[in-house]
Parts: structure tokens; C-alpha cells; sequence
């Protein structure tokens, strides 16, 4: 193996590390920060989850995201996801919310724009559309949920103590769901663009085949595991402060509602199940965590009379899901000039 | 599975102790009425002396539960988001008890002299407060398990302590319409006031815990 691999591969780890960084907060970020759950322990199934959902369901939304535009060229991709690193990195330090898949979305189209090839308007209308869906959808079950916990516990009568004891479980497997179905949904953000490439020669055992494309997913689920085991400490306690209002309940069903929304736009099995039932299928997209987090607690507070939102900071989300691809897309496009033009490097 | 067993564990043992905290309450009520009825029926005497060590034996032991509650929830850092209410309304709640207790002391060392006259009114108050303190227990384990019931139960007590007011003021009136002297009139005020401070400490307390209710239910 080429060792320039592993240098091209960096920009992509280093996507997966921001991406660990900032996302576990969204699964574990409530629990951590109002003490239900150790850090320690919610850093090591986060960790070991994220990874077993890239391995085992990282392969839809990555299908997805090679339709868009399929990068052959190793330093193409290396400044794909250096473009997508850059745009999360600066938006994060602005202090606007940033998505990874936007990100990646918005440099994958500034690398068919360089090398001249087409971008699928139908792929490209799909992800577009299931930015829309997905902080609605989250808000909707997020609704149902509530609604229904608050009706099943109500009927319940469970003393405040057992059940605090019943959260403080729901809320590490709900966790363990949520980094699976984040394993599973935004692996393709941080090793989709390598895939095509094939960086790696399969590894064979006997009947056990490890492929190139399995390989890159345990590489960047590592990677993501290594963000939330640097540097996610900081970022859940502050999420778990910012999201303070928000009882044990209401963030339990926040996660619970994101990990639903991340899990059925990574879902193959539930994809083939719908259509073996001649049910519409859903798309198989890489979707913002954060915005999935975003919906869920909109749609409880407007439930509750939507007294706790904050409309300007509302605003500030959709700003930044409007900037993102687009800087990632044009950060892409010039890097990918420099590349060709100072360093000779074939890009497409 | 070790982890999540000691967990459950733990939270039986804090359940327990709150509901063992409440009975004390509930306890120290219906102790507190069957002492006041037997000093005005037979003065101080040794069936007083016993029941008023039974009421400060419950008061201690009370104490000793609502330190371990408080330990317990700040060490296992539990119910984050209600640990405050928790622990203002067994703080509250235990103020109470020591009211009870109190207001026996206050019979056991100065032995007021009740005229026969006045009697049926001291037992009539006693057994409203006493009620008072009986739904506000009822409130106080609502809240734990059904806030939704907690608002019922609160209504309870507010009624009760109105009709205290009403019993203690009539009373006070009594007596001061009366041709005793105003150092005995004075003294026996005292005591209806003692007696009288337990429905309004419940009301206080049940006033918090329809906002701890409220909280919960958001």
C-alpha cells in the first residue's frame, strides 16, 4: 500500500475526529451534563456503538452520497474532506451550527463543478429534501413520543426515584442507539468520498472477507471515537448547561427521536422492508445530527407552548445550514485548483 | 449487571426511606391528637409523658432519615433536575414535625390550666390541624408517585387551615370575652396559637409543592 494513502487520508479523519468532537454531544450531551450518566462510561459506548453502526449500516447513506458525485482520484477526495474539515472547523469557531453532512454534501458538488462532471439532479434534490424532512420528522416523533411517555407514565404512578433510576438506564441505551444510528448515517461524511478510490487491498481469512470500503469505515469510526474521547467532554457539559431547561424526559426523548431520524435514513434493512411491503422507501441520506436534535427540541417545545424557544438562535440554524455547503463547496473548488495547478496532483 | 443491580438497590432503600419519612408525619399527626385529647381530659400525667416521647422519638428518627435522603441524593447525584424540590419539601415537611413536637413540649413544662369551658374547642382545632397535616402527607407522597393528584390533596389542606383559622379565632374570642385574668388569657392564646401554627405550617408547605408539582408536570 501506497503510504501517501494514509496521508490523503487524514483530511477525512480529521472530518471524523470534529465530527466525535461535536456529535456525541447530541447523543450523550444531556446526560453527561446534568450528571445522569458518567462521562467515562458514556464516551465508551459511544465510542464502541458509533463504530459497530459504521461497520454494520455504514453502507446506504455512503451509496447515496457516491451517487453524487464519485471522486476516483485519492487527492480529489483528500480535498473533499479537507474542504468539509475547514468549513465545520471555522463555522464551529464562528459559534454558528455547523453540519458535517452539509459540509461534505456542499464540497462533493464543488468537486464535480472543478472537474466538470454533472452532478445528479435527482440525488442532489433527494439530500436537499431529507435537510427539510429530517429536524421535521424529528419534531413530529419527538411529539408522539412525548405525548405518549408522558400518557404511559402518568398511568404508571412510578416513584420519583425508580424512576430516575428507569431514565438514567433508558438514557445510556438510547445513547447506544443514537451513536450506532450516528455510526450508521455520518460515516459516509467522513469516509464516503475514499470508497470509490479504494485505498486499501481487501483483507482475506479464509471465508472472512474484510473489504476495502469495511476497512475505511472502522478507520473512521476510530476516528470519530478518538473525537469523543479528546475532546467531547467540554462540548457535552456545555450542551447538557445550554440545554439545562430541558427535563430528563424531554431530553430522553430528544435523543431518542434523533436516533429514530438517523437510524431510518441509514436503515437498508428497513428500506428493503418497505418496499417488500410496496410502501414508499425512504432515502438512504447522511443527515445533520445536530439538526435532528434541533427539530426534536422544537417540536417539544412547541407542544409545550413553544415559550422555551429561542427564535434568534433559531435563525442563526438556518443560517448556517444555508452557508455551510456553500463555503465547503467553494473552500473545495479553490483548493482543488491549487492541488492541480501548484502541486500537478490529479484531483478528478 | 453488578452496576445496574447495586443501582436498583439503592433506589429501593431511598424509596423506602422517604416513604418511612412520610409515615412519620402521618404518625406523629395521630399521636400528636391522642396526647392533646388526654391532657385536656386528664391534665399532665404519665399517658401524656409517654405519648409525647413517642412524638419526639418520631421527630428524631425523622431527622436521621432526612439526613440519609439528603446524603443519598447528593452522593448518588440523583433526580438532578428535582433534587432541590425534594429536599425543600423534606426540610419543610420535618420543620413541621418539630412544630408537633414543640407545641407538646410547650404543654409538658407549662402545664397550662384549660378551663372546661375551652376544652371542646382545643379538641376541635386539634383534630382540624391534625387533618391538615394528614392531606398534606397524602401530597407529599403524591407528588412522588402521581403529581397530577397533588393539586387535589393541596385543596384539602387549604380548606382545613381555613377552618382552623376559623376555630382558633373563635376561641381566642372566647377567651378573651371571658372574666379570667389577662396573664391566663394570654398563656391560653399562646397555646392556641401553638396548636394552631401546625395547620399553617402545612399550608406553607403544600403552597411549595404545588410548584414542585407544576415543575414536574412541564
Amino acid at each position: 500500500m501506497d503510504p501517501l494513502v494514509l496521508v490523503f487520508l487524514t483530511s477525512g479523519l480529521f472530518l471524523g475526529w470534529a465530527l466525535g468532537a461535536n456529535d456525541a454531544a447530541n447523543v450523550f450531551g444531556t446526560a453527561v451534563g446534568t450528571r445522569m450518566v458518567k462521562w467515562r462510561t458514556a464516551a465508551i459506548i459511544c465510542s464502541v456503538f458509533i463504530v459497530l453502526g459504521a461497520l454494520i449500516s455504514g453502507a446506504g447513506a455512503s451509496h447515496t452520497l457516491g451517487k453524487l458525485g464519485t471522486i476516483s482520484a485519492l487527492p480529489g477526495a483528500f480535498m473533499t474532506a479537507l474542504s468539509a474539515a475547514i468549513a465545520v472547523y471555522t463555522m464551529t469557531k464562528s459559534g454558528l451550527p455547523v453540519s458535517t453532512s452539509q459540509a461534505i454534501v456542499g464540497a462533493i458538488i464543488g468537486w464535480n463543478l472543478f472537474s466538470s462532471n454533472p452532478t445528479d439532479g435527482a440525488t442532489l434534490t433527494k439530500i436537499l429534501s431529507t435537510w427539510i424532512i429530517c429536524p421535521l420528522l424529528s419534531g413530529c416523533i419527538a411529539v408522539v413520543l412525548f405525548k405518549a411517555f408522558k400518557l404511559i407514565s402518568r398511568r404508571a404512578k412510578m416513584h420519583m426515584i425508580v424512576g430516575d433510576a428507569y431514565m438514567r438506564v433508558a438514557l445510556l441505551l438510547v445513547g447506544a442507539f443514537g451513536a450506532y444510528s450516528l455510526g450508521a448515517n455520518n460515516i459516509a461524511n467522513v469516509v464516503g468520498v475514499f470508497i470509490p478510490a479504494q485505498p486499501f487491498p481487501d483483507i482475506v481469512m479464509g471465508t472472512w472477507r474484510f473489504s476495502s470500503t469495511q476497512q475505511l469505515f472502522l478507520l473512521g469510526g476510530l476516528a470519530i471515537s478518538l473525537g469523543v474521547f479528546t475532546y467531547s467532554k467540554g462540548v457535552m457539559m456545555t450542551v447538557g448547561g445550554n440545554l439545562g431547561r430541558l427535563s430528563p424526559t424531554a431530553a430522553f426523548i430528544t435523543v431518542l427521536s434523533h436516533s429514530i431520524v438517523l437510524f431510518i435514513f441509514a436503515s437498508r434493512g428497513l428500506e428493503s422492508w418497505l418496499a417488500g411491503h410496496g410502501l414508499p422507501t425512504i432515502p438512504l441520506v447522511p443527515v445533520s445530527s445536530s439538526q435532528a436534535v434541533v427539530g426534536a427540541i422544537v417540536g417539544i417545545s412547541i407542544l409545550q407552548g413553544a415559550t422555551g424557544i429561542q427564535w434568534s438562535v433559531l435563525g442563526k440554524i438556518v443560517t448556517g445550514w444555508v452557508v455551510t455547503p456553500f463555503a465547503a463547496g467553494l473552500i473545495c473548488f479553490i483548493g482543488l485548483f491549487f492541488l492541480q495547478n501548484v502541486f500537478g496532483l490529479t484531483v478528478a | 449487571m453488578i452496576t445496574k443491580f447495586h443501582l436498583f438497590r439503592r433506589t429501593r432503600e431511598l424509596e423506602q426511606k422517604i416513604d418511612s419519612f412520610f409515615d412519620k408525619l402521618s404518625e406523629t399527626s395521630v399521636i400528636y391528637r391522642l396526647a392533646i385529647r388526654t391532657y385536656l381530659k386528664d391534665g399532665y400525667n404519665e399517658e401524656f409523658q409517654t405519648r409525647l416521647e413517642r412524638v419526639r422519638a418520631l421527630e428524631t428518627e425523622a431527622d436521621h432519615l432526612r439526613r440519609d435522603i439528603e446524603k443519598q441524593l447528593y452522593s448518588n447525584t440523583l433526580i438532578p433536575d428535582a433534587r432541590g424540590d425534594v429536599l425543600g419539601l423534606i426540610e419543610t415537611v420535618d420543620q413541621l414535625l418539630s412544630q408537633f413536637e414543640g407545641s407538646l413540649w410547650a404543654f409538658a413544662i407549662e402545664k397550662p390550666d384549660i378551663p372546661k369551658a375551652y376544652r371542646v374547642g382545643f379538641r376541635k382545632l386539634t383534630t382540624m390541624v391534625v387533618k391538615a397535616a394528614d392531606e398534606l402527607g397524602l401530597s407529599g407522597r403524591a407528588f412522588f408517585r402521581n403529581p397530577h393528584d397533588v393539586p387535589a390533596y393541596n385543596h384539602k389542606v387549604m380548606l382545613y387551615e381555613k377552618e382552623a383559622d376559623v376555630l382558633s379565632t373563635s376561641l381566642k374570642q372566647a377567651i378573651f370575652d371571658s372574666d379570667l385574668d389577662l396573664a391566663r388569657k394570654l398563656h391560653l392564646r399562646e397555646f392556641v396559637e401553638q396548636i394552631d401554627e401546625v395547620a399553617d405550617m402545612a399550608e406553607d408547605v403544600a403552597d411549595r409543592l404545588a410548584i414542585y408539582a407544576i415543575k414536574r408536570l412541564v
